[in-house]
């Protein structure tokens, strides 16, 4: 199951030869789930600085710009602080599911990230549906920011919560079909088969040209509205609902429900360079004879990513709830059946590149 | 079947507090609707919280006094407050202010609506979720609260006038920099415009959304862009012409679609055409006394006195009443605030939640200038 980069082989084979297979293979998971871990605090905090930063810069601010240099370390002083602060439980809230619902967001989170290929050789988990497994667990994360909203006992937080079930039921549907325009071309499943198909027919973007192109925007606006970052951000409009369906939240608990949201941006993102930029591909295989590049590309190209997606955030103006489902279910819906059929019949008579 | 699926599945209205304490408040209002769904069924408005008796202390209050308090009505015109107070003083004791004093006041005027409107174009896009707004307004908003301060001496609650004329004359930069800033503000203005004007998202928030008709702003007692945008032409400075407004070219800024994109363009076009009469006068201010004196102690003659004047939201009246005396034995302000508020409910029923908080940002809401 978990292909082996040569340092890893290293530490399969030391671990093996120490103690027995059942150990040894229990010792193995649990390194890997604090890398994973490890992962997703750094690049929630990093992301968060990018964040704040790229939003200064495009307001005329310049942003965290004190602590450590050039600002670096502001997040993990803010994380600090949010670790420190009291978590308050609302009078009258359903203690338990309260609880309960920022783990459900941030282990949504974490699962797909176990999919993503980081380069040839790193990716925890290769299942033969990953697609489909990304999309199913990327459900989850909405259970929780529902049961959030509910169980606040706060009209803010339930209307928000409520929000976000029909947005992210409604834009489920478009980031699906997107990818399965995609997934025809491939004729795989399997993420990392989706990639190795690209390294010898070029990126699916190339490859599926039109087609392609309209997958790849029906996704990046399906997405950015999965995450429910602006202009979708209606479940957390905060001047609207104040914070949404966090809006009882504080401390670690909240921190939680804000680092699944850049966490699930970077998952969108790394989903849509996967399928259509090649993953850790390098561009015109330039760096094809060192694959430890591919780590490099990968993040690159995810960050160009996050950067659009944060480019428009900054820029756009919210959208109200019932335009929401109308680009939805009027637009985006009707216009990606017909770009797969149009696929469909691009494959068949051979006009991929 | 239909009615056993309505039994089962029956939708509840439900009370929801807006404010207070909201983001969406503009300051301490508070709004109590009743929502079925996401849909506004009724809006009801509950004021007070920031109620400080301004009219009832003006009564104990001298003349000269008066003048301060107004500040902190509607503290975003708040030279354009003072300049209300000093008209009608001056109108009671038939003093006539030079033209120095005119022209200053009616260029100072414009510059606070300019920067009122900034202020509101910048909160306006953050109501919508554009927070990007905020910055590019308060950058250009900026320059003009240091000529304020330059001028006089404070940025917001200015309190330049008095009456009989201009607390000081003013600074010598002043004409240079507000050149500059006009001439800035030129370039930057179309800027807004490519942010926010022409984006899908922004005009499918604005148009058709929040329509007023001409009858119901004229029944309602609205007043300035809100009224402009229905089509009601009732600016002050063109119809009864007040300081140096009798001398100036500029056209009066009217829509007649009455709905959240008509005010945005009006206001919009408001702020080109405050550019206009500064520029008319920032070139020619007439030499001249700062001030008429007065007397240490005024006393209006016995009688009633009311002036008008438009501030960035509307028309805003002072009606004294005189007893002879030091303090005015009754003071009253028709503020434009108060019933501009009253549109709300009116344009906002059957909407959905961001539709209201888009409504009350095109209305321009000043808390304390709804309070006082």
């Amino acid at each position: 199951m978990m292909k082996t980069l040569s340092i890893t082989k290293t530490i399969h084979d030391f671990l093996f030869g120490l103690m027995p297979e059942g150990i040894a293979s229990f010792v193995e998971w649990v390194m890997i789930a604090a890398a994973y871990l490890a992962f997703f605090a750094l690049a929630g905090l990093l992301l968060v600085y990018m964040e704040r930063r790229i939003a200064a810069f495009f307001q005329l601010r310049l942003g965290p710009n004190r602590v450590g240099p050039a600002g670096l370390f502001q997040t993990i002083a803010d994380a600090l602080k949010l670790v420190t602060k009291e978590l308050t439980i609302p009078d009258k809230a359903d203690k338990f599911l309260f609880n309960l619902a920022p783990y459900f967001v941030i282990v949504a989170a974490l699962v797909i990230l176990s999919v993503i290929p980081f380069s040839a050789e790193f990716q925890a988990f290769d299942i033969n549906i990953g697609v489909f497994f990304v999309m199913a667990v990327s459900s989850i994360g909405v259970i929780g920011v529902l049961i959030g909203g509910w169980a606040s006992n706060n009209k803010y937080a339930l209307i928000g919560a409520m929000r976000s079930g029909l947005q992210t039921i409604s834009y489920e549907l478009s980031v699906g079909l997107s990818i399965m325009t995609i997934v025809l071309l491939a004729g795989s499943l399997q993420i990392s088969e989706i990639i190795e198909v690209q390294r010898t027919g070029g990126w699916f973007i190339l490859q599926g040209h039109i087609p392609a192109v309209i997958a790849f925007m029906i996704f990046m606006i399906a997405g950015t509205a999965e995450t429910n970052r602006a202009p979708f951000d209606l479940v957390e409009a905060e001047s609207e609902l104040g914070a949404g369906f966090h809006t009882e939240y504080s401390g670690m608990k909240f921190a939680y429900f804000f680092l699944a949201e850049f966490i699930n941006m970077f998952i969108v993102a790394a989903i849509a360079v996967t399928i259509f930029f090649g993953g850790y591909l390098s561009p015109f295989g330039i760096t094809e004879s060192l694959p430890w590049m591919g780590v490099f590309w990968f993040m690159l190209k995810t960050l160009m990513i996050i950067f659009l997606m944060m480019w428009f955030r900054w820029t756009f103006p919210r959208l109200r709830v019932d335009q929401l489902l109308t680009l939805e279910w009027k637009y985006l819906l009707p216009m990606n059946l017909f770009n797969i059929v149009f696929m469909a019949v691009i494959i068949w008579l051979g006009w991929t590149f | 079947m239909e009615q056993l699926t309505k039994d089962r599945f029956k939708t509840e209205e439900y009370f929801i507090n807006m404010g207070p304490q909201h983001p969406a408040a503009h300051g301490v209002l508070r709004l109590i609707l009743t929502i079925d769904g996401e849909i506004i069924k009724d809006v009801d408005t509950d004021l007070g919280y920031i109620h400080r008796s301004i009219e009832k202390m003006c009564e104990r209050d001298s003349y000269q006094q008066i003048v301060h308090l107004t500040d902190r009505m509607d503290y975003l015109s708040s030279h354009i407050n003072n300049e209300a107070v000093c008209l009608v003083v001056e109108n009671g004791l038939q003093i006539e202010v030079t033209d120095r004093v005119k022209v200053i006041r009616t260029i100072i005027s414009e510059l606070t609506r300019l920067a009122s409107h900034q202020l509101w174009w910048g909160v306006n896009g953050m109501d919508l979720g554009a927070l990007t707004t905020y910055f590019y307004a308060f950058r250009d908003r900026e320059k003009i609260n240091d000529i304020f301060e330059e001028t006089c001496g404070a940025r917001l609650t200015m309190n330049y006038n008095i009456p009989g004329g201009l607390m000081f004359d003013i600074h010598p930069n002043f004409v240079n920099r507000t050149k500059e800033f006009i001439t800035h503000f030129k370039t930057k203005l179309p800027e807004y415009d490519r942010l926010l004007t022409g984006n899908v998202i922004f005009e499918k928030r604005t148009m058709g959304i929040g329509v007023l008709s001409r009858e119901a702003a004229i029944s309602y007692g609205a007043s300035g862009p809100v009224a402009r945008a229905s089509g009601f032409a009732s600016d002050v400075r063109k119809r009864h012409p007040y300081s140096a407004y009798d001398r100036v070219n500029f056209e009066e800024a009217i829509r007649t679609e009455g709905d959240n994109y008509a005010r945005y363009k009006v206001r919009i076009q408001e702020m080109w055409e405050s550019m206009k009469i500064i520029e008319q006068l920032i070139d020619n201010i007439p030499e001249g006394e700062h001030q008429t004196k007065t007397n240490a102690v005024i006393k209006l003659p016995k009688g009633e006195f009311y002036q008008r004047v438009e501030t960035a939201r509307g028309e805003l009246g002072v009606y004294i009443n005189s007893t002879g005396t030091k303090n005015p034995y009754r003071l009253k302000f028709r503020s434009p605030g108060l019933s501009n508020l009253s549109l709300l409910k009116h344009i906002s029923v059957g909407a959905k939640i961001g539709d209201l908080v888009a409504n009350m940002a095109s209305i321009d809401l000043v808390i304390p200038d709804i309070d006082r």
